[in-house]
């Protein structure tokens, strides 16, 4: 059924108010003046009033436009043609090609049933080691990574999807500076992971409704591939330009704000998308990783803070790496006792070392003598930040262990480490 | 009554209505597909109705049907609810998820109590006999306990027993008795029936002022800041600092016969945990699966908001249902900002005049008439019974500043704070043990509870000015105190979790413990130096930390406890060069973490 109706009533912001009869809340629809047609999403409906939200802006839309409702919500395509394709926030092709020629699925589908989930047992191997020895990260998880401007965040997204061994690949970009853009493209494309990732990309130049939608397109896509039986990645930057756009958007709407002028359902908004994050019982998985920029270095920020009652735990991106304090994976006892029998042991000894060489430096820094003990502290947070803090370095699991067990046996005695005797006997590098 | 839809935004919608509407009652919007929405009127308005939807609104049209009931929004109560795992509509999970699959589809409602299986009905009113609302007149056992089927709760008025069923096992929905009223009317009764979630249910003599302690063997809560059966508590704190980790060991390990865990607006997978723990854990005090004991309301993050906001009434009805049979109830929601957040939706949508931080003006005594749901009663047969409720906050910034934390503060009897600074230096349970209250006696004398205080107290004021002028501005004996503290805080008030042993002290032990910790609080060590003061109180952490991962009367604990008693009768001097030496290394590396991470 075609419907099309042209008394525009209302153009503010970015919401268009049409007289219309018969149409469906959350429908979509289509716009098209003389120049332009966007997608629009009906967001109320009040008689025969009914708004819309105009993806594209609302610049350039004339009252003699006309409104055509499509008699579905929001869809995206769905095939595996979509592997190796990037396309904007509304779903169309970013990469010069043609459309997909798919079935469609709709895009913000209902929640989980709790039971249908499985409880987290796989840990997702990233070959970073301060990811994986110290916070590991577990299939179906979701994290975030908490980090100040100008940190190399989303190298260390593109990083992790390239090592972590996903079925999917799935790269949702929102407000990113289109050479990032590029950057993830060539990575992807040098890795070899170009042929299983997907990328939904919204630039600062795109309108700002459109980076609403790329979380649900890449969430959407993702939670199809895993109800085949999946492994999926998803990657998502960064999610405060997406509390940025809903912030805009409710403001527009003049709903109250609740907090520096984010709507009271920011928390609701981003669980939401968040609690996407899945293991089925009896099909696949869904992991997501996600970037938050703390504006001005504060965690207790609406966005990092609202994230952080949503994630299961977070990765703080301070100083080039990945901050042994405050990061926590919640999930990670759900996988470090099956590792190797020497994993939590290494997890818990080498930051507690490296706690201890922090305070050393303060001491040094303070200008206080330093005792012998103090001087090896000092050697091994050295080596542990040159070989293992590092993000450059990029090494299996055990080899991370092993490394680390040579870092120790050059620094300490055994006793020294607080180990178990019984791992010290079967790890120790040297004779005893 | 029926009428039409005229507005949709979010999860609202206003109908006009032909004929009377009930405030609160529930109705349902007919999507075009046939679909039936579950809502419930919040607010009238001459002809219009304004409708809360618990699904999404996706698809609903101006024009489409309302369909009005008179009934208020209402849970089933029967045989059958222990061990069930509900959404926040009691709506069954597992029979939802095999009906509908993986999502949990808009419109899919399924009733809340079998009505197939069979109970073993034992009758124990006899004909003739004067009867009214709450009073038993037969049993059928549901896992450990005698599950009373009651005269329902709505009948008003005094009814004679016409007659009741025999012995026999029965479907909830067959007649068990039936009453004759004073007006001479007849009512059959069946196994189940209705209450309101939004109004208290209590059918009793009286409310008795709770006193007696709630153990859940969590030491600095049943040793420092005790609850109480029939009490009420919360658990605020930022986010990872350990609130959801606090309730589930409560709920593992408290004493208390039945525990309601409404997951309200939280992570699924925190329930998912729960749900596929319990049924394999044992409960040592019953030999049965924990989840026999057990009701899970959840309504978590991704499900519909206005769902989240009737859930924890739910949750307390289906408490206070099991009070009446004369338990004790313990109901854990998690979290009840969440549910503030809810409420906080719904006033923005019906343009209610906002308070602080958007939260509708009504926030306070919602809080407050939320927790006076729980309480002690004395029951119309002479029995005690209680619902007990802790509830989890998450202030905005970990900021306890803030409408709900402060409205919580008001109301509850015992207020366990988590301290980020505690959660980050790993020191588990995080509740901050300077900071927190609770108005209630529990299992030890709070006379030595003051005197414990008092050195923590004064072992955090040692330690603020040793951060000034350092360790050689403190004088020895100062320096003393503070170790004293931080021996009290390692060795008692932190507790791991994850030990079998220590996860869980029962009283007695508490008690023990509590008195050998003193003690040594109020032992005149004779220390040289602080190195010296150090290492003593290396070594006596060390005997106690491992005597707290001892099984009780185990080997080992029995030659810890010589070892503490020996320190203890020697003033500190039985130590040195024993042969508790090696594992110090550990406890330094681990102090070090504390202070470096803190
Ligand atoms: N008693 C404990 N023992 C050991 N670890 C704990 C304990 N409590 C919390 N933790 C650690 O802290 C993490 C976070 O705890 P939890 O999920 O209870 O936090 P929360 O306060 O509920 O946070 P949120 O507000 O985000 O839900 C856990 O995953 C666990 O790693
Ligand atoms: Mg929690």
């Amino acid at each position: 059924m075609r419907k099309y109706f042209d008394q525009i009533t209302r153009i503010a912001g970015n919401v268009v108010t049409v007289t219309a009869t018969g149409v469906g809340y959350d429908e979509l629809a289509t716009i098209t003046g003389p120049h332009r047609s966007s997608l629009a999403q009906v967001i109320r409906l009040e008689g025969d009033q009914v708004s819309l939200q105009v993806f594209a802006g609302t610049q350039g839309v004339s009252t003699e436009d006309r409104v055509h409702f499509l008699g579905r919500p929001m869809q995206v395509p769905f095939s595996d043609d979509l592997f190796g394709r990037v396309f904007d926030g509304s779903g169309r092709p970013r990469d010069g090609r043609p459309e997909v020629q798919a079935e469609a699925v709709d895009i913000g589908s209902p929640p989980v049933n709790p039971v249908k989930r499985l409880l987290p047992s796989k840990m997702v191997r990233t070959g970073v080691p301060m990811i994986d020895v110290f916070n590991s990260l577990v299939e179906s998880q979701k994290l975030p990574i908490f980090s100040v401007a100008g940190e190399p965040y989303n190298d260390l997204l593109a990083r992790v999807g390239l090592q972590a061994d996903a079925d999917v690949i799935i790269l949702g970009g929102m407000g990113l500076r289109h050479d990032d853009y590029l950057r993830f493209r060539s990575t992807f494309e040098q890795g070899g992971v170009l042929g299983r990732s997907i990328m939904f990309i919204h630039t600062a130049a795109d309108p700002v409704v459109e980076c609403l939608l790329v979380p649900d397109l890449c969430l959407a896509v993702g939670e199809h591939f895993a109800l085949q039986g999946k492994r999926v990645l998803v990657l998502l930057t960064d999610m405060t330009a997406f509390s940025d756009a809903l912030k805009e958007i409710a403001i527009i709407m003049e709903q109250i704000p609740s907090n520096r002028g984010y709507p009271g359902d920011l928390y609701t908004q981003l669980a939401r998308r968040y609690e996407k994050a899945v293991d089925f019982d009896g099909a696949g998985s869904m992991t997501v990783l996600a970037c938050v920029v703390m504006p001005g270095d504060d965690v207790t920020h609406p966005v990092p803070d609202n994230t952080g009652y949503i994630t299961e735990g977070q990765f703080y991106l301070r100083s080039g790496w990945i901050e042994p304090f405050g990061s926590l994976s919640r999930l990670k006892q759900q996988v470090n006792g099956k590792t190797r029998d020497d994993h939590r042991s290494i997890m818990d000894a080498c930051i507690q070392l490296y706690a201890l060489c922090r305070e050393s430096r303060e001491k040094r820094d303070m200008g206080f003598e330093m005792s012998e003990w103090d001087s090896r502290l000092l050697t091994y947070g050295g080596l542990f930040e040159e070989q293992i803090m590092n993000l450059e370095v990029n090494i299996p699991l055990e080899e991370a262990l092993d490394r680390c067990w040579g870092i120790l046996a050059e620094c300490f005695e055994p006793a020294e480490t607080g180990i178990r005797r019984a791992i010290i006997e079967k790890h120790w590098p040297k004779a005893l | 009554m029926t009428g039409r839809i005229v507005s949709v935004f979010g999860n609202m919608v206003i109908a006009e209505i032909d004929g009377r509407v009930v405030q609160n009652s529930v109705g349902y919007c007919c999507r075009s597909d046939g679909a039936r929405l579950l809502s419930e009127v919040i607010r009238v308005r001459g002809r219009m109705a304004d409708l809360q939807v618990f699904e999404e609104t996706r698809g609903l049209r101006v024009g489409d049907l309302v369909e009005i009931e008179d009934a208020m929004l209402s849970v089933v109560l029967g045989p059958g609810l222990l061990g069930e795992v509900y959404d926040g509509l009691q709506n069954p999970l597992w029979e939802l998820a095999a009906e509908a699959g993986f999502f949990l589809k808009p419109g899919t409602y399924i009733h809340a109590l079998s009505t197939e299986k069979k109970w073993n009905f034992t009758p124990t009113a006899k004909p003739g006999a004067t009867v009214d609302a709450g009073v038993a007149l037969g049993w059928v056992p549901e896992g450990i306990f005698q599950h009373q089927i009651m005269v329902p709760f709505s009948r008003q008025g005094r009814f004679t027993v016409e007659r009741v069923a025999p012995a026999g096992a029965y479907t909830i929905e067959h007649e068990i008795a039936v009453l004759k009223g004073e007006d001479g009317r007849t009512h059959p009764v069946t196994m189940q029936q209705s209450w309101p979630v939004k109004v208290p249910l209590n059918v009793s003599r009286q409310r008795l002022m709770p006193t007696e302690p709630l153990v859940t063997r969590v030491r600095i809560i049943d040793s420092m800041f005790p609850i109480v059966r029939g009490g009420t508590y919360c658990i605020p704190g930022p986010f990872g600092a350990g609130k959801t980790v606090l309730q589930q060991i409560t709920s593992r390990h408290a004493e208390i016969d039945i525990v309601v865990v409404a997951a309200c607006g939280e992570r699924a997978g925190e329930v998912v945990e729960t749900l596929r723990e319990f049924p394999e854990l044992t409960d040592p005090r019953t030999g049965k699966s924990l989840m026999e004991r057990t009701i899970i309301i959840c309504n978590t993050s991704a499900m519909p908001v206005a769902a989240r906001e009737a859930s924890v009434y739910t949750a307390a009805t289906l408490a206070e249902y099991y009070r009446q049979m004369g338990l004790n109830v313990l109901l854990l929601a998690d979290s009840t900002s969440r549910w503030a957040q809810a409420m906080r939706e719904v006033s923005g949508r019906l343009e209610e005049i906002p308070g602080e931080e958007a939260f509708p003006a009504y926030l306070e005594s919602r809080i407050a008439s939320f927790y006076e749901r729980a309480g002690a009663v004395e029951l119309k047969d002479g029995r005690v019974a209680s619902l007990t409720i802790g509830g989890t906050v998450s202030p905005a910034g970990g900021n306890f500043e803030e409408p709900v934390t402060q409205g919580t503060l008001k109301v509850v009897g015992a207020f366990h704070g988590l301290s980020r600074a505690r959660s980050d230096a790993r020191r588990y349970p995080s509740i901050d043990p300077l900071d927190s209250w609770s108005k209630y006696t529990g299992i030890i004398d709070p006379k030595k509870v003051a005197k414990v205080r008092s050195v923590l107290r004064r072992g955090s004021e040692v330690r603020q000015m040793m951060a000034v002028v350092g360790e050689e501005g403190t004088s020895t004996e100062d320096f003393l105190v503070a170790l004293k503290a931080d021996f009290f805080d390692n060795c008692y008030l932190q507790q791991n979790a994850f030990d079998e042993v220590d996860a869980a002290t029962p009283a007695d032990r508490q008690r023990f413990v509590f008195d050998k910790i003193l003690a040594v609080l109020e032992l005149e060590l004779d220390v040289a130096n602080k190195d010296d003061a150090r290492k003593t109180m290396v070594a006596v952490t060390d005997l106690f930390r491992n005597w707290n991962y001892a099984a009780t009367d185990s080997d080992d604990y029995r030659r810890i406890l010589v070892d503490i008693e020996a320190f203890i009768a020697s003033a500190g001097r039985s130590t040195a060069g024993g042969r508790h030496g090696e594992p110090v290394g550990e406890a330094v590396a681990a102090g070090a973490l504390e202070g470096a991470a803190g």
